[in-house]
């Protein structure tokens, strides 16, 4: 459970950096908006990382997706949310680029949306298989 | 887009999302199943809550946003409470799910 409170801290950070950047870039600050945006990518990453060392140490104890029903849900799910999670960074990436060379300043909140939405996914997700999984 | 409107705390917001994620992890330490279904998921609540209505700005928005945001999620409820009694049971009046109970698939063969 510790990796899972770890990552939920981790998604929470980089929803505030994700909107910081949005509030930069409506003052016309592109450099501040440009960093806090490589922040939340960067916080993204973690969250990849620790699930990566989540998902090896489970596999390992034998619990794969074809285990039993609540890891078929488990791995469904999270996969799933980590693939989201993997699409936003990208997309990110790209509009922070944009932002740089002065245009598209729009998309900052547009993609700041996107990633609060896969961060409430996982509120929801963490209670469900990390606290909640009796 | 680029009406400026006025925004919350941001930082303030955080802080409180972390004071929750701590309840929530802590309430399983009581060892009380109904009191950790009701921190965990209650806490989700007001969570998603937060999050939406601040870093999402749906408190700046129209009120006719929040109908929008309910309404997508009672969709959500009967996707989930359709499907709960095909996974949640073994068997009905008319069927037996074949795989939990295995038997069925040597009369079969």
């Amino acid at each position: 459970m510790t990796a899972g409170a770890i990552n939920t801290f981790v998604l929470l950070t980089s929803s505030l950096s994700v909107v910081l950047a949005h509030a930069a870039i409506e003052k016309g600050d592109r450099e501040k908006s440009f960093k806090y945006i490589w922040y939340t990518i960067g916080f993204g990453l973690v969250f990849l990382i620790i699930k990566t060392y989540e998902y090896t140490g489970k596999i390992i104890h034998g619990h794969t997706i074809t285990d039993n029903l609540f890891w078929s849900f488990y791995y469904t799910m999270t996969g799933l949310h980590a693939l989201h999670v993997i699409g936003g960074m990208v997309i990110m990436a790209l509009i922070s680029f944009d932002i740089r060379k002065g245009y598209n300043f729009q998309r900052v909140e547009l993609i700041g949306i996107y990633w609060h939405f896969v961060d409430l996914v996982w509120i929801f997700l963490f209670p469900l298989f990390y606290i909640a999984n009796f | 887009m680029s009406e400026t409107h006025e925004h919350p705390n941001y930082v303030k917001i955080w802080y409180w999302l972390l004071v929750l994620l701590a309840i929530s992890v802590a309430g399983p330490m009581l060892e009380v199943p109904a009191i950790t279904l009701i921190t965990a998921f209650g806490i989700a609540i007001i969570k998603s809550f937060l999050v939406a209505a601040n870093y999402m700005h749906l408190k700046f928005e129209k009120k006719i946003i929040w109908l929008l945001l309910i309404l997508a999620l009672c969709l959500l409820g009967v996707f989930f409470f359709g499907t709960a009694p095909d996974i949640m049971m073994t068997e009905g009046d008319q069927w037996i799910d074949c795989i939990a109970d295995k038997s069925c698939i040597e009369q079969r063969l």
